[in-house]
């Protein structure tokens, strides 16, 4: 559309500009001749008098639009005419260009792994509806299939509900090689700034990677249906023999960082289930991973999108929002097919916390009691977890009603016998009386472990599909067989690291964002059949300093995965020698303090602490280049900690 | 617009102007517009330049949104419709027919684009290409061509005598199926068979397009990015991610040469090549489907690196009309960038004069164009020479003589020819040097006595143009002879032969040790294809290439195959028969020298015939070099042997040309 426009600003504006000039001379010239020669005058009333006709209601909107045309081609024209920087506004240099001012060179190959939703899908085989859409994104780029035809795009995002594979007839698979995720949608980047800085130190496509997978699927089927984790072993074999023998350095984002994690796992593991490389595998291949935002315990948000299919993973919201589920109309029904949607998906599932109330807390307590949420006033301030007189007393009220314990499990699902709701829009929730879903509300209060029960009552199919490719407990002997089978190996709570002494990891994260933690949800008023019945109650609010805001309390994060779950690993359960971490791998934490951009033309922020724009934030851009280009986890600082991950952590009574 | 303004003009009658103007108060208030409501009686406003001006604007807008809203609200299937309505209705696309039949996926496919069809990306450039990283320099729309073209032809350089990057810039292939997939947008290479194989399953996992950097010499592009090392890695994933299968390979053009390399290149010892032992290609090839493969170099390219002016078909269809026309600076400038290209020398006719004929003699002598057309009806019984083809031999063209200076020359007797040798001949010193800085091509070294010397020796065949470009381009030369040879391996157990620079030429290596592999060679014919050239010396000698094709050689005779200056014969437009066919007809047939196990091949020509309306495109029967790649005769014979087909099945060779015919008259030791 943009190259139309600057084509016929091409055409048109020259003669427009010629002709500007001209009438206001002739105008100015009218009102001399007017009041002099008769004759001048007569010609031009007559001319007057047909033309006022002409100015009909067609004409003058063609009137209005041609100015409106003229206008906009010539503010086109000017943007394109203003030099690259504003003359008040420095840009300033980016951390590829001072670091290769400083002597650093490309040294490891570097392996990219996106997280979720920010990897492209395009399709490869569809229903009629998606004709012409051969090997173009349904998902990622510019959406407008989204705008053009939402249902058969959902129909063909969805994977088969009893599977977790295709539906049959079609084929939708996920773009390869950089361009796979380096922007999610035009001018939203998400790889691109640091593939730019890699390459400004020399990297390129021989040693950088994008690993690109279908991120709809568990990890184990990737394997199973694309090979790609085969693909990304000998990926990575590759590059460390074309690369002089040069250790790969691992960068995962989000999702991706419990995709390495069962990467890591499968490729040591022998060929039947795994890829059979042997136990030395990764100490001989891999120097770092520098994990961006990690999930390793899960994100709360995960659960309320399963629940209710409220909280969605921003970067969906962003790019699908205006279109589809802010739409006044649809809105119930859209949130119905998202839900149906991403229910499929059984990557979705894989961030539900993990841990349970070891980690997260329960009902009386959690180990992040005490935060307070207006950083900038009082971020210190309730240091002791005792204070419990303070506004922090408010949010934990909530937290932890308690109220008597029906066991709502117990109670039989009554088949919902009344047939109105069609099967259109097929959630579990049409199989459930409102009897079940009363007694789901009477239960007041979930904690990481009952909220896992909830979703099995909720949706059984789904969570029984899942639970065969994820769990999410904490192992008490990690040595027990049972912990060989795949759906352990994304859970860093039930795997054991390989044993390779010499890698690092760094978790890498934002924070002095709030983050969703928990929600108050209410009974959906909404009796009609085919709506979700519970939704988060965005009434309730907290006073001024609380961390209860729209429904929803919040703790410190990066937006969307709270400290606890990207720091903990790091910060104490691989921390030494444990048995997490049975040969000792260092592990360092990169904290990142949330700035949000000065001003409108910073874009999204050079040291913004969000989820997907940290991905632009010269700090850690700075910190990846110099892993990449050889520095060990001390030279570049050792630890670099803002919040009070620690102090959470030391809380949680985890057996190490 | 017109048609409202002039029903005005009829309508007003004589009535009084006092009334006019009350009805023209009441319009206004209507059309609530502030310029008018401003003025007084007097000073009528009136449509001022401004307001017509915009006004028609405005019109133009309206139905250009109008156009657009239409078009985008037209169902997808509507052309298909319209289509179907004008010609009849269409034949199912192969993909579509294959799957009806139960056609399944079952071999890995590797593509391996030409030259020139693959993408270039920038990854790191000089001031003048700032936000170009990561953008296409080379492929999709060519916008930067327009913008900065000088910056461009720098960019798309590469070092005059390492033959890799200039220093400071890198410019990468682009990998993926995208690399390829379509050269520019509208203009597809490989988007139609890759559409079609994925009809009956093929996807990501089971494809690859092995792209490389096309302006590098093979073993360059092994040293700079490794990309040999890759294919091999990605063909060994392939093979046994898919069960064992073994791996189906596609070349096109001069991927076929590519390709050729590297199977030597994976089954050389270590240092040099990749150390896969001798049965790497037993095990991992089930096929080679080479698409008009140059095996034995096209004379275009000859012309191309002499004088700039035969190019490929892709690139003239896509730069010539903003470039190339502009004058002759940009042919010197497009010509001091290919001959960075070392890869233009893997397309050097190869084998010499045993293979493109002598001065007096020639494979393809007595082929005429209007015989072709001939044979297009009675098919093919024509080994045998009917009496009048004898006829129209009278006047045959030579086209042993590649370059000849001068009609008369080129039609002559050998005996006739006076020429003078120029290979030592004194190059002078040019005075002209300092002038043309800029544009440094090798001519300005050469001086008045050396372009003398060139056109003095009259005629040059495959052999002697070898030195002719040793002479003008020593330079280039000696790049390319460190990477290329162009000769006939007398004994091919030779140590000599385990060099790479020979990897390329099927006339000196030998296949690998492979009898099961199969090897196709599929190419168009029935498209009039360049073979030799007649030249001059070109008038204003200054600061310009000092040789021309000379366009006003003509024949006036229908039959006759000189046209503009070149003497064409039966081929892809690009590729003559001899160069694709003549391996796989007699230098592989049974068991040779050249093909020890005796790996079968077939031959499959695809005869042209041009689209019959704009609607068809380029057309679904073309035999032309590039639009092949939509051919559906050639895309059903890929993918039934991708599919798990062997040669015989697909019915052997299927041949309208007379490529056995000139294949005999061919006299080389096998």
């Amino acid at each position: 559309m943009a190259s139309i426009l600057r084509f016929r600003k091409l055409c048109y504006v020259e003669p427009v500009k010629f002709q500007f000039f001209q009438p206001q001379n002739f105008d100015k010239k009218e009102e001399t001749v007017a009041t002099g020669a008769k004759t001048s005058l007569e010609n031009n009333e007559k001319r007057n008098k047909r033309q006022p006709k002409e100015r009909s209601c067609v004409n003058s909107c063609c009137c209005v639009i041609g100015y409106m045309c003229t206008t906009w081609w010539l503010l086109l024209v000017l943007y394109h005419c203003l030099p690259a920087a504003f003359p008040g506004f420095q840009v300033p240099e980016s951390p590829g260009t001072r670091l290769k001012r400083e002597g650093l060179t490309a040294l490891h190959p570097v392996v990219l792994v996106p997280g979720i939703v920010t990897g492209g899908l395009e399709l490869w085989e569809g229903k009629p509806c998606a004709e012409g859409l051969f090997r173009k994104r349904l998902w990622g780029g510019s959406f407008t299939e989204v705008l053009k035809r939402p249902l058969c795009l959902l129909e063909h995002l969805a994977l088969h509900n009893e599977t977790g594979l295709d539906p049959p007839g079609i084929r939708l698979r996920a773009v390869s090689g950089l361009v796979a995720a380096d922007y999610f949608a035009p001018g939203y980047f998400v790889w691109a700034v640091l593939i730019e800085n890699l390459a400004k130190i020399g990297y390129e496509g021989k040693n950088m990677h994008m690993a690109a997978y279908d991120w709809r699927l568990s990890f184990q089927n990737t394997e199973i249906r694309d090979q790609t984790l085969s693909r990304l072993k000998s990926q990575i074999e590759l590059m460390y023999v074309t690369n002089g023998y040069k250790k790969v350095v691992v960068v995962p984002h989000s999702m991706g960082v419990i995709y390495f994690l069962h990467f890591l796992k499968w490729v040591e593991t022998p060929p039947p289930m795994g890829g059979g490389g042997g136990p030395g595998w990764c100490a001989k291949h891999i120097k770092s991973i520098m994990n961006i935002g990690p999930v390793f315990l899960g994100v709360p948000k995960a659960v309320s999108n399963l629940f209710s299919a409220e909280a969605k993973d921003m970067a969906s919201i962003r790019a699908m929002d205006p279109g589809v589920l802010d739409s006044e109309i649809l809105r119930l029904q859209a949130l119905e097919h998202v839900m149906r949607v991403t229910r499929t998906w059984d990557s979705i599932a894989s961030l539900l916390p993990k841990g349970g109330e070891t980690v997260w807390g329960n009902l009386d307590w959690s180990p992040e009691e005490g935060y307070a949420c207006d950083l900038s006033k009082k971020r210190y301030l309730q240091a002791s977890a005792g204070d419990k007189d303070t506004n922090g007393s408010d949010v934990k009220m909530d937290f932890h009603v308690k109220e008597s314990n029906k066991n709502f499990w117990d109670t039989r699902t009554n088949r919902n016998t009344n047939s109105s709701c069609g099967g259109e829009v097929w959630t579990e929730y049409d199989e459930m009386c409102r009897e079940t879903i009363r007694k789901i509300a009477e239960n007041k209060p979930y904690t990481a472990r009952t909220a896992l029960d909830l979703l099995r009552f909720v949706a059984p199919k789904m969570m029984q599909r899942v639970d065969s490719h994820l769990s999410y407990g904490i192992a008490d002997n990690l040595d027990d067989p049972k912990y060989a089978r795949y759906k352990h190996w994304s859970n860093p709570l039930e795997t054991k690291l390989p044993d390779a002494p010499d890698i690092e990891i760094y978790c890498s994260y934002g924070v002095g964002i709030p983050t969703e933690r928990s929600y108050v949800y209410k009974l959906s008023p909404n009796d009609r059949c085919r709506s979700i019945p519970f939704r988060i109650d965005s009434s309730v609010d907290g006073d001024e300093d609380s961390c209860l805001s729209g429904g929803v309390h919040l703790t410190d994060g990066d937006e969307t995965v709270p400290v606890i779950s990207a720091g903990f690993m790091c910060a104490k359960g691989w921390r030494g020698r444990t048995r997490f971490n049975p040969s000792g791998i260092a592990t360092f934490i990169r904290e990142y303090r949330h700035k949000p951009p000065a001003s409108l033309l910073e874009g999204r922020g050079l040291e913004s602490g969000a989820h997907v724009d940290i991905m632009g934030n010269f700090a850690l851009i700075e910190d990846v280049l110099r892993v990449a280009a050889g520095a060990t986890g001390a030279e570049i600082g050792g630890d670099r900690v803002h919040s009070d991950i620690f102090r959470m952590s030391d809380r949680i009574n985890l057996r190490l | 617009m017109a048609s409202i303004r002039r029903r005005k003009p009829v309508e007003p009658s004589n009535t009084s102007v006092q009334k006019e103007e009350e009805e023209d108060e009441e319009e206004e208030d209507h059309s609530k517009n502030k310029h008018r409501r401003k003025s007084d009686k007097k000073s009528k406003p009136k449509w001022s330049c401004v307001d017509n001006c915009c006004w028609m604007v405005g019109y133009i807008c309206v139905t250009w949104w109008t156009l657009l809203f239409l078009y985008n609200v037209m169902p997808a299937s509507l052309p298909l419709y319209v289509t179907e309505v004008i010609t009849g209705p269409l034949p199912d696309s192969p993909g579509v027919k294959l799957r009806k039949e139960g056609l399944k996926a079952k071999h890995p496919v590797v593509f391996v684009p030409g030259i020139v069809t693959a993408g270039l990306e920038l990854w790191e450039g000089h001031q003048c290409a700032d936000g170009l990283f990561r953008k296409r320099l080379w492929g999709g729309t060519f916008g930067e061509v327009y913008k900065r073209p000088l910056c461009w032809v720098e960019h798309m350089s590469l070092d005059n005598e390492t033959g890799l990057d200039p220093p400071g810039i890198r410019v990468r292939p682009v990998c993926g199926l995208v690399a390829a997939d379509y050269f520019a947008p509208g203009y597809f290479v490989w988007a139609v068979l890759i559409a079609n194989l994925a009809r009956i399953g093929y996807e990501e996992k089971t494809m690859y397009m092995a792209s490389y950097d096309w302006r590098l010499s093979f073993q360059n592009t092994e040293v700079r990015d490794q990309t040999l090392s890759r294919i091999k890695s990605n063909i060994e994933l392939m093979v046994e991610a898919n069960g064992g299968n073994k791996a189906v390979i596609i070349p096109h053009s001069m991927g076929v040469l590519y390709f050729l390399h590297f199977m030597k290149w994976v089954e050389a010892p270590a240092p040099m090549g990749a150390g896969g032992g001798p049965d790497w290609c037993a095990k991992h090839i089930k096929a080679v489907v080479n698409i008009g493969g140059p095996f034995l170099g096209v004379p275009k390219a000859v012309a191309g690196l002499f004088s700039a002016e035969a190019r490929d078909i892709a690139v003239a269809r896509a730069i010539a009309p903003g470039v190339l026309h502009n004058g002759f600076q940009t042919l010197q400038h497009m010509m001091r960038m290919s001959r960075t290209w070392d890869s233009t020398m893997s397309m050097i006719p190869k084998g010499g004069d045993t293979i493109w004929g002598d001065l007096d003699w020639s494979p393809e002598e007595g082929y005429s164009p209007m015989k072709r057309k001939q044979r297009n009806t009675d098919t093919q019984k024509a080994s045998q020479d009917d009496p009048e083809t004898e006829i129209s031999q009278t006047k045959r063209a030579n086209y042993g003589r590649i370059i000849s200076f001068g009609k008369d020359v080129a039609e002559a007797l050998s005996s006739d020819i006076e020429r003078i040798d120029f290979r030592d001949a004194v190059k002078g010193q040019s005075v002209a040097n300092t002038s043309c800085r800029d544009v440094w091509t090798e001519y300005h070294d050469m001086g008045y006595g050396g372009i003398k010397a060139v056109a003095e020796y009259k005629v040059y065949t495959a052999e002697s143009m070898i030195d002719l470009l040793r002479f003008v381009a020593p330079k280039m030369m000696e790049r390319g002879s460190a990477h290329f040879s162009y000769g006939i391996a007398d004994y091919l157990d030779d140590p000599k032969y385990q060099h790479y620079k020979y990897w390329s030429n099927p006339l000196e290596t030998k296949l690998p040790n492979a009898p099961e592999m199969e090897i196709f060679s599929l190419y168009g014919v029935g498209v009039p294809t360049e073979r030799s050239y007649v030249y001059k010396l070109s008038p204003s000698a200054e600061c310009t290439i000092p040789f021309q094709i000379d366009t006003s050689a003509d024949e006036h005779d229908e039959d006759s195959c000189l046209k503009g200056g070149v003497y064409s014969v039966d081929g892809d437009e690009t590729v003559p028969v001899l160069s694709s066919g003549f391996m796989c007809a007699k230098g592989w047939r049974g068991k040779t020298r050249f093909n020890p196990s005796g790996s079968r091949t077939y031959i499959r020509e695809y005869a042209h015939s041009p689209p019959a309306n704009f609607l068809e495109g380029r057309g679904t029967q073309s035999g032309a070099h590039v639009d092949i790649m939509g051919n559906f005769a050639l895309i059903e014979d890929v993918m039934r042997v991708a599919a798990g087909a062997t040669g015989e099945e697909l019915g052997g060779d299927q041949v309208y040309s007379d490529i056995f015919k000139w294949s005999e008259k061919i006299n080389l030791q096998l």
